[in-house]
């Protein structure tokens, strides 16, 4: 017997880890996507209220790869994808990891709608490459993967399962607590569910709507109650990307966070962007669901604690 | 002091001057959310469950308890005295404040105290605890019935399943923390 026998019985979740990356990439390969790699230790991360870098000397741990790959649209790569790792602080709970795998892919010429597409045809094609078939076992239930899958706004989700209106929700400081308590356990059971258009102060990278300026065109994708894909139409505007990284490291400021400088060159770039969509999926939470695994150490290799 | 970070299962904290024991625990983040830190706690003096949601950045104070061994003597009623041997000091803990520990308690046994603001709340036990089998039914030799456990009462009047080959009179070991049959008492 080897001396580490949790990291020997994890070897069927690490097999099935590398079959699903493998298909990941032959997926965006076939659709003429380019596999990019940008560096992971960052000089300035774009402000979130809510995400927290790790300091690496200087600079930061990259929180998510975003800012360099919307410089590599704005430079004129139409279709990119990359995945990698991303740290984010105080991050670690049964659905959450300090150093995670994100998929992110970015498409110019395409809104949000697009991605849900393109998220659908993704985890069939690794579903029916990996032998998983039409549907995933994940939580006690069956999850059909036929398209087309439920598409739920934030609003009519919060009419359905919650106790009051996003409106009061977002007004008495609940919308968070009610998402994960209320809404979320109902999401993706039958079948995967797109959550769209988020409250505008909820995509601080995001394009507002035309017809509405009080929703970003954001979704997220459900699994079985778990959340696994975060997408945006892309802001394009400098001048407006500016304002809210301003207002979003205030309130970073305000509550004694590490600063991060300004992300001064991708704002300088951001003019060059065409119209575009991005994605952040996380690779370890699909593991988890293919494997129908209850907590993320399952499928990583080690978790700090094991280190 | 513990932040909202250090929250995890087993923790013991004081809310409104009263200390509780965190029984579950989830760290919940919706997307570009804040971190939520989801618990169920139980009350250590008078064994209420609650729910509670805390937020980043939220400090809590860390319930300390002393423990002091003493020598269990008697019930009465739903109070159950017990006498430290050295001070001849003696105490009564109520049956809630017991919870399933008064399941394994026996006369003159020596069990750890546990003390908040010097107000006994509760006992320690041992992890695995030997007591005697005093009514069970008999084996019957060829039952092919396929039934694996049966009821038995020890002498604490705790009633457990055990395996059908134990006989009354038998000592058997039984795990405090789940209060199940663990084995045959060995020697």
């Amino acid at each position: 017997m080897v001396k580490n026998g949790s990291l020997f019985r994890r070897r069927k979740a690490l097999i099935k880890r590398a079959t699903l990356l493998h298909a990941i990439r032959q997926f965006f390969n076939t659709r003429g996507y380019l596999e990019v790699e940008t560096p992971h230790r960052i000089p300035a991360p774009a402000p979130e209220s809510y995400i927290d870098a790790i300091p690496s000397g200087d600079w930061f741990l990259q929180t998510s790869p975003e800012l360099c790959m919307k410089r590599l649209l704005a430079a004129g790569y139409a279709k990119i994808f990359q995945i990698c790792r991303c740290w984010r602080q105080e991050e670690k709970g049964n659905l959450h990891l300090p150093e995670f795998t994100l998929l992110e892919w970015y498409r110019s010429d395409s809104d949000y709608r697009d991605l849900m597409e393109e998220c659908e045809a993704l985890v069939q094609s690794i579903a029916a490459g990996t032998g998983s078939g039409e549907y995933l076992s994940f939580r006690g239930q069956d999850i059909h993967l036929s398209s087309p899958w439920e598409r739920l706004s934030v609003e009519e989700a919060f009419k359905r399962f919650s106790p009051i209106s996003m409106g009061e929700a977002l007004k008495n400081t609940r919308f968070d607590e009610l998402m994960i308590q209320d809404i979320e356990p109902c999401l993706g059971r039958e079948k995967p569910t797109f959550l769209y258009d988020y409250p505008a102060e909820r995509g601080s990278l995001a394009r507002l709507k035309k017809d509405d300026p009080t929703l970003a065109e954001r979704f997220e994708l459900y699994v079985g109650g778990l959340e696994l894909a975060n997408a945006f139409s892309e802001l394009i505007d400098p001048e407006e990307q500016r304002k809210r990284f301003h207002s979003e490291e205030a309130y970073r400021r305000a509550m004694k966070k590490r600063p991060y400088p300004m992300p001064a060159k991708f704002l300088m770039e951001l003019e060059d962007m065409p119209p575009s969509a991005g994605i952040a999926l996380g690779v370890d939470r699909l593991v988890m669901v293919f494997l129908d695994a209850k907590t993320i150490d399952e499928v990583v290799t080690f978790t700090p604690e094991e280190l | 002091m513990y932040s909202s970070a250090d929250l995890r299962k087993g923790l013991k904290i004081i809310i409104e001057g009263e200390p509780y024991l965190i029984t579950w625990f989830e760290f919940s983040k919706p997307g570009k959310g804040q971190a939520l830190y989801r618990t169920k706690m139980r009350n250590m003096i008078t064994g209420i469950a609650i729910e509670r949601t805390y937020r980043a950045g939220e400090t809590f104070e860390p319930a300390q308890m002393d423990e002091r061994k003493m020598q269990y003597l008697y019930r009465e009623g739903s109070n159950y005295h017990f006498m430290d041997n050295k001070s001849y000091e003696q105490i009564v803990i109520t049956e809630e404040a017991l919870g399933d520990a008064k399941n394994y308690l026996k006369e003159n046994m020596e069990v750890g105290i546990l003390l908040f603001n010097d107000r006994a709340i509760g006992v320690d036990l041992p992890n695995f605890i030997d007591l005697k089998v005093i009514k069970t039914d008999p084996w019957l030799k060829g039952d092919t019935t396929g039934k694996d456990f049966k009821p038995a009462i020890v002498e604490t009047g705790f009633e457990i399943r055990v395996p059908p080959y134990i006989e009354e009179g038998e000592w058997i070991t039984i795990d405090t923390r789940t209060g199940d049959f663990s084995s045959r008492t060995k020697g």
